[in-house]
């Protein structure tokens, strides 16, 4: 600014560096608009498909009696309702299994041995599971809880750990983040109003890093709907006609299900029947994903 | 006061008041409950013998020497960086929370070196209470956060009356009592602090630690928390941290000067640090030729 004239106030192309800029903002927009128009295409082609939108005709394939009835060989009667209650019952197995785990792990880890190398060691290894194929954790499910364990072939427990386990690693990761956003200066007040560790944990860090913990669940529970790798290494039926009468019955879940009407020779099941699978499974993970974002909102503070 | 005996180091909440360290049957005045009368002398609560702090290699403060009395009010000043909060921090054992820091030397409560292995940190800091630089309520409501202290310690007799008490003595009662079950965080700086400084003394500490309580704060919420610690200091003993000369000077009864270093060159009555200070140094400071 201490020049002798002021002529490069204004600035020029050459100094000033804006068309690069310009042009990496124009490439990020171009990302962004590709990314979420391939997402709409898709979505688009199923939503057509699954209401008959092209083919009036053969009426919409996704209706209350689609959510209410089973499988069946005449595309028009098939539905998903019993892979449906097999989805939610296997998330409940989840639900139950792998949250207290996955968040004792986060508390572990985050309040109680952040300094010590041993806890280094299996944050870094976490981070790698994260990452394991989801097949390989079907193997793992089939040897542990089949094999080892005993449990039956197929049943929801058994899809249940298995899927709980391949979502361990992403509950503990965000339960770590909820547990780590929790300002220091709230320990330190705990502590120094005399309270125990025991104390500050349950009464100050838990509360506040409570609705981080479960959004972060529920959209790992969302991954978790979606599975289908594992639950065909568990032996996972393709196909029930009846919901399982409990949790150590055998069950199919809805990808199962969409993944075994694909491979049906009838055009209408890998077509529409299968179309109103995904659109169903894709509104139970909308609505999970909402539920997550309205829990964040709900308990934003400033 | 070395006939003081530990009586136990119950670290379990419903551990009492008198659980760190209780006088012995025999002890006279010494002993820690508060002593009303204006002929005893100056009794010490706090007393360090060749204090030291290092985090890792560095050394935060050097051979402290100081002798804190009771029911006083003990001004701490100095420059930024010369380890008001570190020594602060050492007498409730919060640099325990330090995983670099390490503690040298003596620093006796009542008689008994808080730092030998059998005080309990937790038990320690029920009877010394803190208030700090940065408000800092709990995301809980207001009435959660003054009867934090007492439930933890599984005090919880007349509760809605110690709360309103320590609300009381921390004024802050009239502004809030319609609204204790709101978010603490919705006050304001000023009403945070106080409700902290209720929050520190709702389970009636012994010695109430400030580390610039007011440094955030504007001159009328100061004066107010000035007042308030004139008041506490009826009852209890405060050893406070202070940026402000003018503030140390208003409401402290003796003073504490730390240098650049940690080293505690000046310890006297207020008015003598302040009028005739025996170092240059400390003559410097205060006057402000040096910072
Ligand atoms: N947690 C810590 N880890 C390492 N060093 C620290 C830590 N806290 C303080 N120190 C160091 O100890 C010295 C004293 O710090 P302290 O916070 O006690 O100073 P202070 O007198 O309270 O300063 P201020 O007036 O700015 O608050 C400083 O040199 C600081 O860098
Ligand atoms: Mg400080």
């Amino acid at each position: 600014m201490a020049t002798d004239s002021g002529r490069d106030w204004f600035g020029s192309e050459k100094t000033t560096g804006y068309a690069k800029g310009r042009a990496f903002e124009l490439g990020c927009l171009a990302a962004t608009v590709f990314g979420i128009f391939m997402v709409f295409v898709l979505l688009l082609y199923v939503v057509v498909d699954a209401f008959a939108l092209t083919t009036p005709e053969y009426g919409p394939w996704l209706d209350g009696d689609f959510l209410t009835s089973a499988h069946s060989r005449f595309p028009e009667k098939a539905g998903i309702y019993p892979a449906l209650v097999g989805s939610v019952m296997m998330l409940i197995v989840i639900a139950l299994s792998a949250f207290p785990i996955g968040v004792g792990t986060a508390i572990y880890l985050e309040e109680y041995a952040s300094d010590n190398p041993i806890a280094t060691l299996i944050e870094i290894n976490i981070g790698n599971l994260a990452g394991v194929p989801s097949v390989v954790y079907g193997l793992l499910g089939l040897a542990l809880f089949i094999r080892f364990v005993g449990l039956g072939t197929g049943t929801v427990v058994v899809g249940g750990f298995t899927v709980g386990l391949l979502i361990l690693p992403i509950i503990i990761i965000s339960a770590q983040e909820a547990i780590r956003s929790v300002p220091d200066s709230m320990r330190t007040a705990s502590y120094g109003m005399g309270a125990t560790r025991w104390q500050t944990v349950w009464r100050v860090v838990l509360p506040e890093a409570l609705p981080g913990i479960l959004t972060g669940t529920i959209l790992a529970l969302g991954r978790a709907i979606g599975e289908t790798a594992p639950l065909i290494m568990i032996g996972a039926a393709a196909t029930v006609f009846s919901p399982p009468s409990s949790f150590f019955d055998r069950f199919s879940a809805m990808p199962r299900q969409i993944y075994a009407w694909v491979s049906f020779p009838k055009y209408e099941f890998q077509y529409g029947v299968m179309a109103a699978g995904v659109v169903t499974l894709l509104t139970v993970l909308l609505l999970m994903n909402a539920t997550a974002i309205l829990i964040r909102n709900r308990y934003q503070r400033q | 006061m070395s006939q003081e005996t530990i009586s136990g180091t119950d670290p379990s909440p419903d551990a009492d008041d008198e659980s760190l360290i209780s006088p012995s049957p025999g002890a006279d005045a010494v002993g820690h409950e508060r002593t009303t009368g204006e002929q005893s002398e100056t009794r010490t609560v706090v007393e360090t013998q060749a204090l030291d702090v290092y985090y890792g290699e560095e050394r935060a403060l050097q051979e402290i020497d100081i002798e804190i009395p009771a029911e006083k009010v003990t001004a701490i000043i100095g420059p930024s960086g010369c380890g008001k909060s570190t020594f602060l921090r050492c007498i409730n054992r919060m640099n325990d929370l330090v995983d670099s820091a390490r503690v040298e030397g003596e620093l006796l409560f009542e008689g008994k070196n808080v730092y030998d292995a059998d005080v309990d940190p937790v038990a320690l800091r029920r009877r010394i209470g803190m208030v700090f630089q940065a408000p800092n309520p709990f995301p809980k409501s207001i009435y959660d956060n003054v009867a934090y202290g007492l439930r933890v310690q599984d005090d919880t007799e007349n509760l809605d009356e110690r709360v309103e008490t320590a609300l009381r003595r921390a004024a802050l009662w009239d502004e809030v009592n319609d609204r204790l079950d709101e978010s603490a965080l919705d006050l304001s700086g000023g009403q945070q602090q106080r409700l902290c400084i209720a929050r520190a003394i709702a389970p009636d500490p012994d010695v109430l630690l400030m580390d610039e309580p007011a440094s955030a704060l504007d001159p009328v919420a100061t004066s107010q928390i000035e007042d308030l610690i004139e008041e506490l200091a009826q009852d209890y003993t405060v050893v406070i941290v202070t940026h402000n000369m003018q503030q140390a000077a208003r409401i402290s009864d003796k003073t504490a000067v730390f240098l650049t270093g940690g080293e505690l060159v000046e310890f006297d009555d207020t008015g003598v640090v302040f009028e005739n200070p025996e170092h240059q140094r400390v003559e410097d400071y205060i006057t402000g030729k040096f910072g």
